[in-house]
């Protein structure tokens, strides 16, 4: 027993060593064992106050464990020794009182320090709405107009194992995050439905999104990079399925980022003005709500539109999806307040709308036969 | 005071008078036949609490979604906290509570025997209840044992409001056994033994059960506002109607923390009787050991938003809650020191007890240290909701709680049943347990630092290889429960050699005096404490 005993503790030792002197990098890899550096100058100073706590703590830990080790081979009956008869001592207890004080106290300064650095978002040079909702993150640029949504790209098949898993597996999005580096970034965050947190190792930036509340954070990169990060905080069934990546690029590069951007968002809106005055036929609007549908529905209606029993309703043989078609765009437009459902008038375009009601209306047997399009869309929204 | 020794007085009369079969455990009031359906309850509740940590492990053995969907992955994950919480960690105190506390203090029974049925006997139902709910359309809940609003109120499915009533059961269930456990020692201890005579599983119940009292009624409030919100039109935790869903945290943590003690501090006691008794010397610092009890115990309250870092607090509340944690270490520290101590110069000895002891305070000091860790604020941010905090706290619960109530099931045993159980099953039980148990938690602090976020049903490949060896020690752990299983079917035979009053040569306390296995009576006559 005594040599599984020492076996047991050198096996112990060994993780802790192996932990300690682990390089860790920001490129994780399978054996990452440690917490990442990251690339600003606050997750250095984090990943030094972790270092700092950890490695007291292992020294505190191996010193309690080596005496009790020396007592259970020294002071143990089968070697026939007597036992002592102490049990206080005024002065032992003091000193394991105090020197565990000091030891905190020692701790606390740099931790305060850097916590305060951490909270002052002052003086930042561009501010990012963050808003979370099931399951997915919305980017607001607050100083040029430039806004979309940021949703996991991983194929449901990977998941599915029915294709090979890509080496982001789960780690990458549609439309990351852009941001310059050596500028102060904030962060606004916030949710639409449930509490996510927002959160990216590399920057040690995680911040929750409370629903009907601002959080605030702050970055300033050094390095540009592509940065992955998920939600950090339990926001219902795809919880495990809402990345973030943020892609950091040189201040240039990130100008004409942004004015591309802006360039595009417009071009779209005037798409949409010229949309109106035009009818797609059935195949089309079937093509794009099936892949509307299956990027932004399916996950609570399911693929196969049955839903989920008591959690999310089937739209396959609904009434909604088979009658009333008012109903049915409203209930996209506008969501269904105090429920999962949402409103989809800011997440899609027109055409896209339209093209997952038609979808909805005709697939899995719905077979209304029913088109809808951008104008009826529009109508509802500016009926209002 | 003696109106109920009188009435206990009065039960004595008709001796062993006891109805056979199953209205003998329905109808008891007898402390010991109560403790022991406390245990089998929680033994039980540990076993289908590990069934669905097993399915937990199977569906994270590799990446991608092998077995179970999403949402009934998040089902598992909450009913597997809360059972393992409410179902079979405090009931097994409770139960060794009920054992051990009148045996210790020289009481004939529990001061309340007929509430102490009720508060057993409502427990199969609370559990019922919440384990039916998995069976509902739309499933159990699956917002975590947390249960963060709006996820449970206006997001949640219907199973929400069995929840609640199956948490209110658990929670009038804990208060009824606290009463018990503070009436009896306050007012039943035998002449002579002052409060600080009294042996330390004693006094860490006798604070466990006041922060009972203390936090289990914001549990209920928290519930039953969550019940309010989502059928009755109210708006505690929702901002659109005034409320504040960080509001429930602070709720929820206020309990949360001192539950976490609750857990822990008749730990404390277990590990603080087993020690010297194979040491063979007294308790180094018994009066630190209780003032360190009870400081913890009142600390407790003070530290909940540690787990609420992220939520956007000001800087001054992070600031206040991140020292008032670290302090926490100081009492926590003392406790160690002083069992590290009590071996110091002893003459120890490595039956079962110890074993499991030892493997405790080792892994349970762990277990604090990252706790330590987590107090620090910049840094939290980065472990927060990760699974290096799923380490911790199976450190401290399963290395730590769940290890002290089989350390006190092997040390105990043998007085219950009057034989010494199948001691090589014991030892398979402890070896397994001890390796599998590592395996399954050490590497949590890896992946949790590496980035894997906690209750994830799938995770990215970096993960892969570490959370294949997870799964491995959870699959070794969850059967080496199985060994224990068989040792005790075989002690509840009462096979095995019998056993001295004494049991342990270096064992000392009223327990040890009254004749093993203890009579169904014990105490009728008090004995005097020098
Ligand atoms: C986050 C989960 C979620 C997503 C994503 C989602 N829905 Fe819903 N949807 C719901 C829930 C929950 C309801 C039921 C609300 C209620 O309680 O009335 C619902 C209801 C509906 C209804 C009414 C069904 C009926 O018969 O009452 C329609 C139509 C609908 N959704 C369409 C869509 C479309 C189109 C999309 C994608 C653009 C979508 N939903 C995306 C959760 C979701
Ligand atoms: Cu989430
Ligand atoms: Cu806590």
């Amino acid at each position: 027993m005594r040599n599984k005993l020492y076996q047991l503790i050198a096996l112990a030792l060994s993780f802790i060593s192996t932990a300690l002197f682990a390089a860790s990098d920001t490129h994780p890899d399978a054996y990452q064992l440690n917490l990442t550096k990251g690339v600003t100058d606050i997750s250095q100073e984090v990943y030094d106050l972790h270092m700092t706590i950890f490695i007291i703590c292992v020294v505190i830990g191996a010193g309690v464990f080596a005496v009790m080790l020396w007592s259970t081979i020294f002071h143990r009956k089968s070697r026939g020794v007597k036992p002592a008869t102490f049990h206080e001592s005024v002065k032992v207890e003091i000193a394991w009182t105090v020197a565990p004080f000091v030891i905190l106290i020692f701790m606390a300064i740099p931790a305060a320090q850097t916590l305060i650095a951490m909270e002052d978002t002052t003086e930042a040079d561009i501010t990012v709405l963050v808003t979370g909702s099931q399951w997915k993150w919305h980017y607001k640029y607050m100083d040029d107009e430039v806004e979309f949504f940021s949703l996991m790209a991983t194929q449901q098949e990977e998941i599915k194992n029915k294709f090979e898993k890509n080496p982001n597996y789960l780690l990458e999005v549609d439309r990351p995050l852009v941001i310059p580096t050596d500028k102060k970034v904030r962060f606004l965050i916030t949710s639409d439905d449930v509490i996510h947190s927002w959160w990216v190792p590399a920057f040690a930036v995680k911040k929750d999104a409370n629903p009907g509340f601002i959080n605030e954070a702050w970055t300033k990169v050094n390095e540009p990079g592509i940065y992955r990060g998920q939600c950090a905080e339990l926001c219902g069934k795809d919880h495990g399925f809402m990345p973030v990546v943020v892609i950091a690029k040189e201040p240039a590069e990130y100008e004409a980022w942004i004015a591309e951007q802006k360039e595009i968002q417009r071009l779209a809106k005037e798409e949409e003005q010229k949309l109106l005055a035009m009818n797609m036929d059935m195949a089309e609007l079937m093509s794009v709500g099936e892949r509307v549908y299956a990027t932004a529905c399916a996950a609570c209606h399911m693929p196969n539109g049955e839903g989920l029993p008591g959690v999310f309703p089937a739209l396959k043989g609904s009434d909604i999806a088979l009658n009333d078609m008012q109903k049915h765009i409203d209930v996209v437009v506008n969501g269904i307040p105090g429920t999962a459902m949402q409103s989809y008038a800011k997440q899609l375009s027109l055409k896209e709308m339209a093209a997952v009601i038609t979808y909805e209306r005709n697939a899995w047997g719905n077979d209304t036969g029913e088109t809808v399009q951008a104008k009826d869309v529009n109508a509802l929204m500016n009926g209002n | 005071m003696t109106t109920a020794t009188d009435e206990l007085h009065h039960d004595d009369h008709h001796h062993d008078h006891k109805p056979s079969g199953i209205m003998r455990w329905l109808l008891t009031t007898n402390h010991k036949d109560i403790s022991s359906l406390y245990l089998w309850f929680a033994f039980i509740m540990f076993l289908v609490g590990g069934a669905m940590a097993m399915v937990i492990r199977a569906e994270l053995f590799q990446p991608g979604l092998q077995i179970v969907e999403p949402d009934f992955f998040n089902q598992m994950t909450t009913v597997h906290g809360l059972i393992m919480v409410f179902g079979a960690v405090m009931p097994a105190f409770t139960g060794l509570a009920n054992w051990m506390v009148p045996l210790m203090i020289g009481a004939p029974d529990m001061a309340l025997p007929r509430m102490n049925n009720w508060s057993f006997w409502i427990l199969p139902f609370a559990f019922a209840i919440l384990l039916s709910s998995l069976f509902m359309e739309g499933g159990g809940p699956n917002f975590g044992w947390t249960f963060y609003a709006p996820l449970s109120t206006t997001y949640s499915n219907d199973s929400t409001a069995l929840f609640v009533f199956s948490v209110h059961i658990m929670g009038a269930s804990s208060i009824m056994g606290a009463i018990n456990v503070i009436v009896t020692i306050l007012n039943m201890r035998a002449p002579g033994m002052t409060l600080m005579k009294m042996p330390l599983f004693v006094w860490t119940w006798l604070i466990t059960a006041f922060l009972l009292i203390a936090v289990m009624p914001v549990l209920a409030g928290a519930v039953t506002m969550v019940l309010t919100d989502k059928y009755f039109g109210t708006s505690f935790f929702d901002a659109a109607g005034g409320g504040d869903p960080v509001m429930f945290q602070h709720i929820f943590w206020f309990f949360g923390h001192p539950e976490v003690y609750i857990m822990i501090l008749p730990a404390f006691g277990i590990i603080s009787q087993i020690v010297p008794t194979f040491s063979r010397k007294k308790l180094f610092g018994y009066a630190s050991m209780v003032y360190a009890t009870a400081s913890i115990a009142l600390l407790s309250f003070v530290v909940w938003a540690h787990h609420m870092f992220t939520t956007g607090m000001p800087l001054f509340g992070e600031l206040f809650f991140m020292i008032a944690t670290m302090l926490i270490s100081v009492p926590t520290g003392v406790k160690v020191f002083n069992w590290v101590a009590t071996m110091w110069r002893g003459a120890i000895s490595f039956e079962m007890p110890m074993m499991f002891s030892l493997a405790f305070i080792v892994l349970f000091t762990i277990g604090g240290l990252s706790g330590l860790m987590l107090a620090i604020t910049p840094v939290d941010f980065q472990y927060h909701d990760t699974y290096f905090v799923v380490a911790h706290f199976h450190y401290v619960l399963v290395t730590g709680a769940v290890f002290s109530i089989m350390a006190a099931a092997y040390y105990w045993l043998p007085k219950w049943t009057g034989k010494m159980y199948d001691t090589t099953l014991a030892q398979w039980h402890f070896w397994c347990s001890l390796i599998s148990v590592n395996l399954l938690f050490f590497p949590m602090h890896f992946v949790g630092l590496a980035g894997m976020p906690r209750r994830i049903p799938d995770y990215a490949l970096q993960f892969a290889d570490f959370n294949k060896w997870i799964s491995i020690g959870g699959f070794a752990f969850g059967l080496s429960q199985l060994i224990f299983l068989a040792l005790l079917i075989k002690a509840c035979r009462k096979q095995g050699e019998p056993v001295s009053d004494q049991v342990w040569e270096g064992a000392e306390g009223l327990e040890w005096e009254v004749p093993s296995p203890a009579p169904y009576h014990t105490f009728e006559t008090p004995p005097v404490v020098k």
